[in-house]
């Protein structure tokens, strides 16, 4: 009897790792899926957040496509290693802070480390060439295999005949021919194979997969660095960029300002850590201060959040100021005009 | 009912809660309970379907009145 053959794929929830892991178990090798969380990840974060969007029914596609292809899925917390790829990537950053191409090396080395441990043969991704600007072009792809340490027992099977044969392919363990040849940025090819397979209703990310490609998000996170004059983050930074308005009115500090209900509970949950404002004569939004303020700085804070609240065209606004102890102490503001919230504030 | 290892995940957004169980679940026998205390609801629905999916076994699912949402696991034969 033949050896039965086990490979680990990449899963990130989108349609080509599913349609990648799919033909190697269609070839009848023994998979199961890896998902790595770098804490950037596009998962339901704002969507756990954000109260008008918990009504709609929340999926983690990564479970969802393992759950498709009836396999095992390993959710691998990556959050603490991942930031030395963020910090500094040997290869640089793609058009945001997005390291594309080291965040790949990275997990592939993840990964090939996880198949020693688990006795396992070989690495699938959903990669295709040219599909991404960085890491998936012709040039880079070898890089991948080479700077991971995963050489030729990482496959790519949906261009897997564009590229030199791997060593499943010729050890025969899976058939080169039942591979496919994929490539550049189309989704046609993929989506032709997602309906042959009988496979729909798949996620379709636009950008990419984690908020590193986002220009907005990208932009919060390196006026985090700027002020804070070096490359740093924690868990709770990094979420914080996904919610509220943030606004820095003085190099010195930054206000965050809860846009909906959902999110003012969600930064409640912060007011041990930050200096917190909402309004008390009005309905309004909670307001977070990141950085150390003066009196007078507090006053402007305070007129900024009145003109976010219900109260903005009255003369004038209550708040509540609560420090990181719990002290609590009323103030009583002129909300800002709009023209006095200057465009170069909002971040 | 004694016996069951509480997990806490409040303040955690997915799959953070999923992360936590799975790595509690690997260090115990079959037959052992686990019970995930979440404030991120989308954890009603992503613990249940890594359970699915790794062969483990969902006893119950909660929202108690302060918006705690629970999940209570019973571990499978899979590791
Ligand atoms: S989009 Fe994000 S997760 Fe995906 S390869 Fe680039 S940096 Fe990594």
């Amino acid at each position: 009897m033949t050896e039965q053959r086990k490979a680990v794929a990449l899963i990130s929830g989108g349609l080509d790792s599913l349609l990648a892991a799919r033909v190697i178990q269609d070839q009848g090798i023994h998979v199961e899926g890896i998902n790595f969380f770098t804490g950037f990840c596009v998962e339901g974060h704002t969507h756990a957040i954000r109260k008008k969007d918990r009504a709609k029914p929340k999926r983690n596609n990564a479970l969802w496509v393992a759950e498709q292809l009836g396999i095992r899925l390993h959710i691998v917390d990556i959050v603490e290693e991942y930031k030395e790829v963020v910090f500094n990537p040997p290869h640089g950053y793609g058009a945001n802070l997005n390291p594309c191409l080291d965040c790949k090396i990275f997990m592939v080395r993840k990964a090939r480390e996880w198949i020693a441990e688990h006795g396992f043969d070989f690495i699938i991704t959903g990669e295709v060439i040219g599909q991404r600007p960085m890491s998936q072009r012709k040039d880079t792809m070898p890089v991948v295999a080479r700077d991971s340490g995963a050489d030729d027992l990482l496959l790519r099977p949906l261009c897997a005949r564009n590229l030199p044969p791997t060593r499943p392919e010729r050890e025969g363990w899976i058939e080169r021919e039942r591979l496919f040849d994929f490539s550049g940025r189309g989704r046609k090819p993929q989506m032709a194979l997602a309906a042959r397979l009988g496979l729909h209703d798949y996620a379709q990310p636009a950008g990419g997969c984690c908020f590193l490609t986002d220009a907005q998000y990208s932009a919060k996170l390196a006026d985090l660095w700027r002020a804070r004059g070096e490359k740093r983050y924690e868990m709770d930074d990094i979420m914080l960029l996904k919610v509220g308005r943030h606004l820095r009115p003085r190099p010195h500090f930054k206000v965050i300002i809860s846009r909906e209900e959902g999110e003012g509970n969600f930064l409640k949950g912060y007011k041990r850590s930050f200096i917190s404002l909402t309004t008390t004569s009005c309905a309004g939004p909670l307001a977070l201060i990141d950085g150390e303020v003066s009196e007078e700085d507090l006053m402007l804070v305070a007129r900024l959040v009145a003109r976010y609240s219900q109260g903005k065209q009255e003369e004038t606004v209550e708040l509540e100021v609560s420090d990181r102890e719990g002290n609590r102490r009323a103030l009583r503001v002129r909300p800002m005009a709009p023209s006095e919230v200057l465009e170069a504030w909002h971040l | 009912m004694s016996g069951r290892v509480i997990v806490d995940c409040q303040r955690l957004l997915c799959p953070m809660p999923v992360i936590r169980v799975q790595d509690v679940v690997r260090t115990l026998a079959p037959g052992s309970l686990v019970e995930a205390r979440c404030s991120d609801p989308g954890a009603l629905h992503d613990i249940p379907a890594w359970c699915r999916i790794n062969g483990h076994r969902v006893l119950a699912t909660r929202t108690t009145a302060d918006d705690e949402y629970i999940v209570v696991v019973e571990v499978g034969e899979a590791e």
